[in-house]
C-alpha cells in the first residue's frame, strides 16, 4: 500500500508534463469528435446497467423510505396523513427503540473487544506452517458458509432448556452454570453475540489471513536477524502491516453489528421482553407485524443515517490512507 | 398432517419466526416490489397448480358434491369466462389437495369460472396480502377478519359481497359477523376456532388430579400437585407472544361483561377496573410459577421443544391453545396414541368475576373477495362452506371445526366432539384481541402481555397499552 502511495506522490512531480500531454490528447479527441462519442458510448454501455440497478435498488428505495416516513400510513390506501417528523420523534421517545440502539452498540463494542483480538490470534496461529493447516482453515471458515437461518435454528435447538449446551455443561460438572440462554432477559443478548461470533468470525479470519499473506517473509527474516523476539516481530512488524486489513475488518464488523437482524429475529423474535431487540428487528416488527409502514420507514431511515454517518466518518478518518490511490476522484 | 399443522399454525401466528429480507431500505423496497410482484403472481406460476389438479380431481371418489349450491338464478359473471386467482395458506397436504379439488369441482359446475390456486406459506401470505392490496390483489384471498380486515378495506380493493351472501350467510352462524364491517360482508369464514386448556389425562392421573380445574384457585392447586409430581404444569410458547396474550384475554372474559369488553375495545381504551383485575389474576397465576423452563423463549408450534411439542411428548401437562392443537400435536411426537391422551377444559373462572357466562376466546379462517367478479367469488365461497364440501374438508383433515353448523356431524374424534359441544354452548365468542384491533394495537397488546410474563410492567400498564398504542 504505502509503496503505491509513494509512487503516486513521485509521479505528482512530473505532473505538468503529463497534464500538458493529456490536454493535447483531449484537444485531439475533440477534433476527432468520433472517439469521444465512442468513449461516451462505451462508458454508458459499461456503467449503465450498474447505474440502473444502483439507482433502482438503492437510491430510489432510500428516497421512497424518506418520503413514506413523513406520513402516518398503514400500508393501505392513499398516503394522505402527513405528520412531518412525528415518526422520528416517536422513535426517539420509544424506550424500546432506545434499548434497541443500545443493544446494537453493545454488540458492536463486544465485537471490537472480543472478536477482533480473538480473530487476529487465530489468524496468526493458522498462518503458521503446520500440519493440518488447510483443515483448520476450513473448520474456521465453515460456519460462515451456513445461512444465518440455518445457524439460528440449529443454535436455538442446542440452546433450548435441557438441550445440547445444557447437557454439555452438566457433563462437564458445571451444571450450576446452566441458564435459560435465550429465555433470560439478562443473558439473551450475550448468547446471541456468541452465536454471531461463531458464524461471522470465520470470515474475518480469512480476511486477516489474506492480509498476512501479503506481508513479505523477508521482513520477518530481517527482524529475526536484528534479534527481535517472535512477540516483538508480531507487535512491531506484522500488526502494523496488517493495519489496513484490520481497519476494513472493523468497518465491516461495525456495519454488521448495526444491522444485526437474522439471528435475533429467528432465535428470539427480539425477546424476551425486548431484551434482544435490535434496530432492524424493531423496524421489521413495526412494518410487517403492526402495519405501521410510515413509522417503520422512519426507523429504517434512522438506521440508514446511522450506518451512513459511521461509514463516512470512518472512511474519512480511518480508511482514507488505505484506499488512497485505489479510488478515483474528480479532477481539480 | 403437516399441512394442517402449518395451516392451523397459520391462523395464529402473524408474528412467529421466519426472516424477511432485510436491508436498511427493506420497507421501501417492499413498497416498490408491490406493483410488480402482485402482477407476476397472477399469471406466472399459476400453471403448475392447475396441472397438478387434474390428477387429484379425477382420482378420489366422485361422491364429492358438484352442483350442490349454485348461487341462485342467472349465470355467474354474466356468463363471461373469467379466471379468478385464489391465495390460501394451505401450502402442504392434505389441505393443498383438498382445496385444489374444491377449485376444480367448482369449475366443473361453472365452466366459465376458472380458479387458479396459489398456495403460500402462512408467513409469506401475511406479508404478501397487504402488499398486493397496494397493487393488483388476488381475487380470493385468506382473511382472518377483525381490525386487520377493516384496515384492508381502506385500500378500496375488497368487494362488499353482502348482496350475494345474505341468503345463506345465516348457515354459518353468528361468527360470520367477524368478517363483516359496518354490517357489510367483506369475507366468509370456512372454519371456527375456540381457545381452552388442552391437558394430558395421563399426567393429571399421575399427579392425582381427579377432575380438571374449574376455578383459578383450583388451577393453581393443580399446578402445585403437578410440580410435586415432578411434572411441568403448563407449557407456554412465550417467544411467539400471542399465546401469552391468550391468558390475559381469557382473564378479561372472566372479569368483564361482554358489553364492557366490546365497548372498551371499540373505544380503544380499557379504563374499566375489571381490566386491571384481569392483570392481577394473571399475576397470581404467574406467581405460582406454572410454566415450563425457559417459556419466554419457547416457540408455540415448532418442533418437540415448542410448547405444543412439550405437551405432545408428555413433558408438560397443560397448554392454553385453540382447537387446532389436535392437528398440531401428532406430528411433534412419535407417540401414536397421543390423541387419546388429550383432554380439553374451558378456561377456569375467577372469584367474583363479572364475565358474561358462555363467553369464550376464538376466531376463524376465511376468505375475502376483491372487486373483480365478486358474484362469482361469493358463489365460490358459498360452495366452499356448503355442507358437502365442508364435510369433505373435515374428512380430508383440512378443517377442524367447520363454519357451517350443519357439517359438524362429520367430526369423529371424541375430544374434538367435546370441543365442538363447548363451542356450541358459547354465547359470545370474542375474536382474539390482536386480530380484533388494528394490527398496531394488537401487536402492542401482545408485546405488553409478553413483557408482563417476563415480570415487567403492571396490571395497570397492561390495560393502558391499548390506549397508548391507539394514540400513536
Amino acid at each position: 500500500m504505502s509503496t503505491q502511495s509513494r509512487a503516486t506522490a513521485r509521479s505528482g512531480e512530473t505532473l505538468p508534463d503529463v497534464a500538458d500531454s493529456a490536454r493535447a490528447a483531449r484537444q485531439l479527441d475533440r477534433l476527432k469528435g468520433r472517439s469521444s462519442w465512442r468513449q461516451r458510448l462505451e462508458l454508458s454501455f459499461l456503467l449503465g446497467p450498474a447505474l440502473i440497478l444502483f439507482v433502482g435498488f438503492v437510491i430510489l428505495p432510500i428516497a421512497v423510505a424518506v418520503y413514506y416516513s413523513i406520513y402516518k400510513w398503514n400500508g393501505f390506501g392513499p398516503l394522505k396523513d402527513v405528520i412531518g417528523f412525528a415518526n422520528y420523534k416517536r422513535a426517539f421517545s420509544d424506550s424500546l427503540f432506545i434499548r434497541a440502539i443500545e443493544h446494537n452498540v453493545i454488540i458492536a463494542v463486544l465485537s471490537l473487544v472480543i472478536q477482533l483480538p480473538l480473530s487476529i490470534a487465530i489468524a496468526l496461529l493458522i498462518n503458521r506452517k503446520m500440519r493440518g493447516r488447510g483443515f483448520l482453515r476450513l473448520v474456521v471458515f465453515a460456519p460462515y458458509v451456513l445461512s444465518a437461518a440455518v445457524t439460528a435454528v440449529t443454535w436455538s435447538l442446542m440452546l433450548q432448556p435441557g438441550g445440547f449446551v445444557d447437557q454439555l455443561f452438566k457433563n462437564a460438572g458445571a451444571g450450576s452454570w446452566v441458564h435459560a440462554w435465550l429465555g433470560d432477559t439478562h443473558i439473551v443478548l450475550y448468547t446471541i453475540f456468541v452465536v454471531a461470533s461463531w458464524q461471522y468470525m470465520g470470515f474475518g479470519i480469512v480476511l486477516l489471513l489474506a492480509g498476512l499473506q501479503g506481508i513479505p517473509g523477508e521482513l520477518r527474516e530481517a527482524a529475526a536477524l536484528d534479534g527481535a523476539t517472535p512477540w516483538q516481530t508480531t507487535r512491531m512488524v506484522i500488526l502494523p502491516l496488517l493495519g489496513p486489513t484490520i481497519r476494513i475488518w472493523i468497518f465491516l464488523s461495525m456495519i454488521g453489528s448495526l444491522q444485526l437482524f437474522d439471528l435475533p429475529w429467528i432465535m428470539t423474535n427480539g425477546g424476551p421482553a425486548g431484551a434482544s431487540t435490535t434496530m432492524a428487528t424493531y423496524l421489521i416488527d413495526k412494518g410487517i407485524h403492526s402495519y405501521e409502514y410510515g413509522y417503520a420507514s422512519a426507523v429504517s431511515v434512522i438506521l440508514f443515517v446511522f450506518c451512513f454517518i459511521f461509514a463516512l466518518v470512518y472512511q474519512r478518518f480511518a480508511l482514507r490512507r488505505d484506499t488512497q490511490g485505489s479510488l478515483t476522484r474528480m479532477a481539480g | 398432517m403437516t399441512s394442517r399443522t402449518k395451516r392451523t399454525t397459520a391462523l395464529r401466528s402473524t408474528r412467529s419466526r421466519q426472516l424477511a429480507a432485510i436491508s436498511v431500505v427493506a420497507i421501501a423496497a417492499l413498497g416498490l416490489a408491490a406493483c410488480s410482484s402482485s402482477k407476476k403472481t397472477g399469471s406466472g406460476t399459476s400453471a403448475t397448480p392447475t396441472s397438478n389438479s387434474s390428477s387429484t380431481a379425477s382420482t378420489p371418489s366422485q361422491a364429492a358434491p358438484s352442483g350442490s349450491s349454485s348461487a341462485g338464478g342467472g349465470q355467474l359473471n354474466g356468463g363471461n369466462p373469467v379466471t379468478l386467482t385464489w391465495w390460501h395458506n394451505a401450502n402442504t397436504d392434505p389441505g393443498k389437495s383438498a382445496f385444489q379439488k374444491v377449485a376444480d369441482d367448482f369449475h366443473a359446475a361453472h365452466p366459465n369460472i376458472t380458479i387458479k390456486v396459489q398456495p403460500f406459506q402462512n408467513e409469506d401470505i401475511k406479508t404478501k396480502i397487504p402488499i398486493a392490496l397496494q397493487g393488483t390483489p388476488p381475487d380470493i384471498f385468506q382473511q382472518w377478519g377483525g381490525g386487520a380486515l377493516a384496515q384492508q378495506i381502506q385500500s378500496g380493493k375488497l368487494a362488499d359481497i353482502t348482496q350475494y351472501t345474505q341468503s345463506w350467510i345465516g348457515d354459518l352462524g353468528k361468527g360470520a359477523a367477524g368478517w363483516a364491517v359496518d354490517g357489510k360482508q367483506y369475507g366468509v369464514p370456512y372454519d371456527y376456532h375456540v381457545v381452552g386448556f388442552w391437558y394430558r389425562t395421563d399426567l393429571f392421573q399421575k399427579a392425582g388430579i381427579s377432575a380438571p380445574p374449574t376455578t383459578l384457585d383450583e388451577l393453581i392447586a393443580d399446578v402445585g400437585k403437578l410440580k410435586a409430581a415432578g411434572i411441568a404444569p403448563i407449557a407456554l410458547g412465550g417467544k411467539d407472544k400471542w399465546p401469552d396474550a391468550f391468558y390475559w384475554e381469557n382473564f378479561i372474559l372472566k372479569e368483564c361483561p361482554q358489553n364492557t369488553i366490546v365497548s372498551s375495545l371499540d373505544a380503544k381504551k380499557l379504563s374499566d377496573p375489571c381490566f386491571v383485575k384481569a392483570g392481577d389474576d394473571l399475576k397470581k397465576l404467574i406467581d405460582s410459577k406454572p410454566f415450563n423452563d425457559g417459556f419466554l423463549s419457547t416457540s408455540a408450534q415448532q418442533g418437540a421443544g415448542s410448547s405444543a411439542g412439550l405437551l405432545a411428548n408428555g413433558k408438560a401437562a397443560m397448554e392454553l391453545q385453540g382447537d387446532w392443537e389436535m392437528a398440531v400435536i401428532p406430528p411433534l411426537t412419535s407417540d401414536k396414541d397421543v390423541a387419546s391422551k388429550m383432554g380439553f377444559f374451558p378456561f377456569p373462572s375467577v372469584d367474583g368475576g363479572q364475565g358474561t357466562p358462555g363467553a369464550a376466546l376464538g376466531g376463524g379462517d376465511g376468505f375475502s373477495c376483491s372487486t373483480k367478479a365478486p358474484d362469482a367469488c361469493a358463489a365460490f365461497l358459498q360452495y366452499l362452506t356448503s355442507v358437502p364440501v365442508e364435510t369433505q374438508l373435515i374428512q380430508a383433515n383440512a378443517v377442524t371445526i367447520p363454519s357451517n353448523g350443519n357439517a359438524t356431524s362429520a367430526i369423529s374424534d371424541p375430544t374434538l366432539k367435546k370441543v365442538l359441544s363447548y363451542l356450541q354452548g358459547v354465547t359470545y365468542n370474542q375474536l382474539y384481541f390482536d386480530q380484533y384491533m388494528t394490527a398496531a394495537i394488537g401487536n402492542a397488546i401482545n408485546d405488553a402481555v409478553s413483557n408482563f410474563m417476563a415480570g415487567q410492567g403492571t396490571s395497570q400498564g397492561l390495560a393502558d397499552s391499548v390506549a397508548k398504542a391507539a394514540s400513536q
